[in-house]
């Protein structure tokens, strides 16, 4: 299980924002967080993920935590056990596919789960490839394979899938789902994509000006007219 | 009869310059890149000062600072038995000093050019800031790196201010071309400084044409 608790004052183009963000996701399960751009979606993310310091709060993973302000705890990305894959699909472009999995792997650890992921993500053929050479839908495949090969507890996915074309976006949800059930992965979605949302979570979380305003069943909860203006 | 001495002397001089500065330099272009310390505009400055400050200025502050007769200058001599005017290990250190914004800006450069998602996706996969500085950063600048040693190479080779003042005009220990080059002119030996300069010319030029053929393929390969 997964408690959080945290808040931090932004600064961007808009303004200031008050990020505020408490919530308890269990072990396993799949949610989504849906909300306008600069919303603070992805600030949540980045805390959660150790790559931006929240002002207060605390982040515990079941036994372990991650954050805590006030007992100064703050792990550092390295030692928080994560995948996360970015909207951009940042692939190392001096390695080759296989060589971008390979580097994701622990001291010690056996390779055998790079060809293991290969083989799901159906890039076997793909492996020798520099990333330059592929398409989106492929480059982020790679992404997302590589973010699984430490076998985190927590996959953070932000707006993993917003620079693909629709038919290559419901083709990678149908992964990413895949490969959530398979490896039994706690996982954060963050979105704008209303289908993305219903599609791919039991439970979503919509922040509107740094809160969130609603948490529940995606058809519970969504707009009725966003959802009428979808048909 | 040719003196191939000054020729030899300042391949030696360029070469150590340019291995130094790549050790220094890489750790130092990535402080630059990537620290939010208020020092940071400081050590930019001087690393910056080779560019706008005039050899002669640099040359005769190291100059003094090496001289035995005050204290840094004594203190390594007495306590280290170097002495580092108008020698050899002198020069290398003035030329470091000397080439260190040209190894330095391109690397920075090419360090503050890559994505911050790419350090921060090797920091979310477990990775420690020296791995991603060797298995991710460095491979990716591989332009910046090589253009940082050209520049250094070919600064030092056409340096002459300051390894006068450091250096003096001692053969077999500092003449370097430049010097040599100088010193046939003041002797009206004119065609000598003629062939030496000749040859640096057609050197430089062949240096510059072959580093950019590289560049130029490197570019065409998409290898960032």
């Amino acid at each position: 299980m997964i408690n959080i608790s945290i808040a931090k004052k932004l600064s961007g183009a808009t303004g200031e924002l008050n990020l505020h963000f408490h919530a308890t996701i269990l072990t396993g399960e799949l949610i989504t967080i849906y909300g306008p751009s600069g919303a603070g979606k992805t600030s949540i993310l980045r805390m959660l993920a150790g790559l931006l310091e929240p002002d207060s709060g605390h982040i515990q993973v079941d036994d372990a935590v991650w954050f805590d302000k006030d007992k100064s705890i703050n792990l550092k990305p390295q030692r928080r056990n994560i995948g996360m894959v970015f909207q951009e699909y940042s692939l190392f472009p001096n390695m080759t596919v296989r060589e971008n999995l390979e580097f994701a792997l622990n001291k010690g650890q056996s390779k055998s789960i790079v060809d293991e992921l290969l083989e799901l993500t159906e890039l076997g053929q793909l492996q020798n490839k520099k990333p330059a050479t592929l398409s989106g839908g492929q480059m982020q495949r790679i992404a997302l394979a590589r973010a699984l090969i430490r076998k985190p507890k927590l996959l953070l996915l932000d707006e993993p899938l917003s620079a693909l074309d629709t038919e290559m976006q419901s083709k990678l949800q149908d992964y990413i789902l895949e490969l959530h059930q398979q490896f039994d992965l706690t996982t954060i979605v963050v979105t704008h994509d209303l289908i993305e949302v219903i599609k791919m979570s039991k439970r979503v979380l919509i922040i509107e000006e740094g809160r969130i305003a609603k948490d529940g069943m995606p058809l519970d909860v969504l707009p009725l007219r966003h959802l009428k203006s979808l048909l | 009869m040719l003196d191939f001495e000054p020729f030899y002397l300042t391949l030696k001089l360029a070469f150590t310059t340019t291995c130094l500065l790549f050790i220094i330099g890489i750790p130092i272009a990535h402080w630059l890149a990537f620290s939010h310390s208020k020092f940071k505009v400081i050590v930019e400055a001087f690393v910056g000062l080779p560019v706008v400050l005039p050899p002669s200025v640099l040359g005769f502050y190291l100059l003094l600072a090496f001289s035995p007769e005050n204290s840094f200058g004594r203190f390594l001599e007495l306590y280290f038995n170097i002495r580092l005017v108008f020698t050899f290990p002198g020069l290398v250190i003035a030329s470091v000093i000397y080439s260190l914004p040209f190894m330095i800006q391109p690397v920075q450069s090419g360090f503050r050019m890559i994505p911050e998602t790419l350090i921060e996706t090797a920091y979310t996969l477990g990775k420690s800031r020296l791995t991603t500085l060797t298995k991710v950063l460095i491979p990716n600048i591989r332009i910046a790196l090589l253009t940082g040693c050209v520049l250094s190479f070919a600064h030092t080779i056409g340096e002459f201010g300051v390894v006068l003042m450091v250096g003096g005009n001692i053969p077999k220990e500092t003449r370097v071309v430049s010097v040599a080059i100088y010193d046939e002119v003041q002797a009206m030996n004119y065609h000598q400084a003629n062939v030496y300069s000749a040859i640096l010319l057609v050197f430089a030029f062949l240096v510059l044409v072959s580093i950019y053929l590289v560049n130029h393929r490197m570019q065409k390969a998409r290898y960032l």
